[in-house]
């Protein structure tokens, strides 16, 4: 608070002796501009509050201060205003405001240590997570009694049936576009014909699978890590578990178990509007009919096709199930964190489904399902 | 409504639905007083205050607040009434994602951009001492806080304004009998020296026989008494009668009586 004490010449209406006059209403109104001129007030300070008519505490805080850091004499004050200043002198407690500061290399570092623990804590709770999932299932096909079929017939709907729309329309288009670029590629060999091939094997194999398993992640997964997580702060999960519920079986089973089985029939829904799709154009544009267009899916798709693209469905159900349920209970203390780990099941589903695809491709090529 | 009146409510009429929460309902709250607004569960008492801070608009009904009618103005005009007063809610209703001295700050920054940070922390921190938070609260998250400590956090922001008019909505609920004690000093004690009015909802017996200088009673839909806790207890209104002359009413009036014979 020490302020330059020999600049700007007096301008305010303080006179001589250093007597800083204020007058009028000294709130929080004025606290900028009065703590600017206090600032700029001379030492030895005075400060005259006769003229003072109405002061908050923000206004008795200003004088507090300059009276505390500069021992400003004040004058002139009103009983009430000296039972304000008391007020305040008594609420001044050296406290801390902000959480502590770091210089910038130190929190650089901070936070990569931070964010590899982080990523070392959310691999090692995965693992645990799958863990108590896996004793759930044990602990359910022991009593069987407790399998909750109607919260999993629940899930079907809203994992499955209500998915159909808006990924049968994705996977026509895609069918549509991978027809369009195809013909228009190989029409420079004059092999316009092998878009069947083309959208046939990439749909069944590859696209199909992939596409659902993303929209049932931003669908889903999302879905579940926020009313995971919503339960969690309204401690719906803790009162679950005091009444001897386990939320694993209650909440995460039905819904790993709805992906899951969810999962491999939107891809074989989405495999065939994919497939719908690309005969619609080649119908249109190469002027191929439907009739043809099947017979050559038929003769050009190896049926190992259809098991490498059924076969992932289920894995990536359970791994975007999975994630988001894990992502759910981890939420602890605020709304704010619901959607961080929303954010987090998707991302983390997502790139989960598009490395074990990777890896799939890798072991279907090795087994020799070419 | 006289020069006195900080608050004046006449024919409140609210209904959800088919539900008729308030009709016909009148209050006046005196400046410099602390009122409590007793009810049953379910009476509207949460409802009237919503009406007030215009939070709810009623179906008919006339709310001045400071001077000004309340119904029907528009966000900009009301800015400068809301200034004037805090709310405290019923369960803090702090922002979770800032610490308790941005919450105290927010108000602040709201309405007086030009204030430095180094004075905002300054302000925050006599805030938060004086709602009697210890000095390491501030740069603590309201996930981090008890309940009672988040309840003087809600006080804290609720008074960073300097308000002349004070909501408190159930400010003891939920705190142990030494701690809403303690609360309910505090709340006389800042009423004292910050000249405020307050408009205090609860359920304390104990509450409103420390503190309140006169006691709203809301029952069939309306205001049916005001006045002090012995005006209220001349009435033959049944509820009135089961609510103070009930065994927590009676043991509340009892405690109240020991400690002033001790005092």
């Amino acid at each position: 608070m020490r302020v330059n004490q020999a600049d700007s010449p007096a301008s305010r209406d303080s006179d001589d002796a250093g007597v800083y006059r204020m007058s009028g209403s000294l709130t929080i109104t004025r606290a900028a501009s009065t703590e600017r001129e206090l600032d700029a007030a001379p030492d030895p300070l005075k400060i005259d509050l006769s003229a003072v008519k109405k002061m908050d505490t923000v206004g008795a805080w200003l004088i507090h201060r300059a009276m505390r850091d500069r021992q400003a004499k004040v004058v002139g004050a009103s009983p009430d205003i000296e039972k304000l200043l008391e007020q305040v002198a008594d609420a001044d407690h050296p406290g801390r405001v902000r959480p502590e500061q770091r210089s910038a290399p130190m929190q650089a570092l901070d936070e990569l240590g931070e964010w590899t623990s982080e990523a070392g804590r959310t691999l090692v709770g995965l693992l645990g997570f799958l863990g108590a999932v896996l004793i759930g299932f044990a602990a359910i096909a022991r009593h069987p009694k407790r399998f909750r079929l109607n919260a999993v017939v629940q899930r079907f709907d809203l994992v499955g049936v209500r998915a159909l729309g808006i990924i049968g329309l994705m996977t026509f288009l895609i069918g549509v576009v991978i027809g369009q670029q195809g013909a228009v590629q190989l029409a420079a060999f004059g092999a316009e014909v092998y878009t069947i091939n083309l959208i046939g094997r990439l749909s069944i194999r590859e696209l199909a699978t992939l596409m659902t398993a993303i929209m049932v992640a931003g669908r889903s997964g999302s879905a579940f890590a926020a009313q995971l997580g919503t339960m969690k702060i309204t401690e719906e999960i803790d009162a679950m578990r005091t009444i001897g519920v386990s939320p694993v079986e209650a909440l995460v089973i039905p819904r790993l178990l709805a992906a899951v089985i969810m999962m491999p029939l939107l891809a074989f829904f989405a495999m065939m509007m994919s497939l719908l799709g690309g005969g619609v154009y080649v119908w249109v544009d190469l002027g191929i009919p439907p009739a043809t267009f099947i017979q050559r899916i038929q003769e050009v798709v190896p049926l190992t096709d259809l098991y490498v693209g059924l076969i992932k469905a289920p894995v990536f159900g359970f791994i975007i199930a999975l994630s988001g349920c894990f992502q759910g209970m981890q939420v602890e203390g605020n709304s704010e964190q619901v959607g961080m780990r929303t954010t987090a099941a998707v991302v983390q589903s997502i790139f989960l489904v598009i490395v074990l695809d990777a890896v799939f491709a890798v072991f279907f090529s090795q087994i020799g399902w070419l | 409504m006289t020069a006195k009146s900080i608050i004046s409510i006449r024919g409140l009429s609210n209904s959800f639905g088919d539900d008729r929460i308030h009709q016909g309902l009148e209050l006046e709250v005196r400046r410099g007083e602390i009122l409590g607004v007793v009810g049953g569960s379910g009476t509207g008492k949460s409802v009237l205050m919503r009406s007030i801070i215009g939070l709810q608009t009623p179906d008919e009904g006339e709310i001045d607040v400071l001077g000004e009618n309340m119904i029907g103005r528009d966000d900009l005009e009301a800015k400068n009434i809301r200034r004037r007063w805090g709310i405290l809610f019923q369960n803090g209703a702090l922002f979770s994602t800032l610490t308790v001295a941005e919450n105290v700050q927010v108000p602040i920054r709201e309405y007086f951009p030009f204030i430095k940070p180094p004075l905002l922390d300054e302000i925050a921190g006599y805030k938060i001492a004086m709602s009697g938070l210890p000095a390491d609260a501030g740069p603590k998250y309201p996930s981090e806080l008890s309940g009672g400590m988040r309840k003087r956090a809600g006080l804290a922001r609720a008074l960073a304004l300097d308000p002349e008019l004070l909501f408190l909505d159930e400010p003891t609920a939920g705190l142990d009998p030494i701690g809403a004690a303690a609360f309910d000093e505090l709340i006389l004690n800042l009423k004292e020296r910050l000249e405020l009015t307050v408009f205090l909802i609860t359920h304390d017996l104990d509450t409103l026989h420390a503190i309140c200088d006169r006691v709203a009673v809301i029952s069939d839909q309306k205001v049916v008494a005001v006045g002090t806790i012995d005006e209220l207890l001349a009435l033959d209104h049944p509820w009135i009668q089961e609510y103070f002359n009930g065994p927590r009413g009676r043991a509340a009036s009892a405690g109240l009586n020991k400690g002033h014979g001790e005092a």
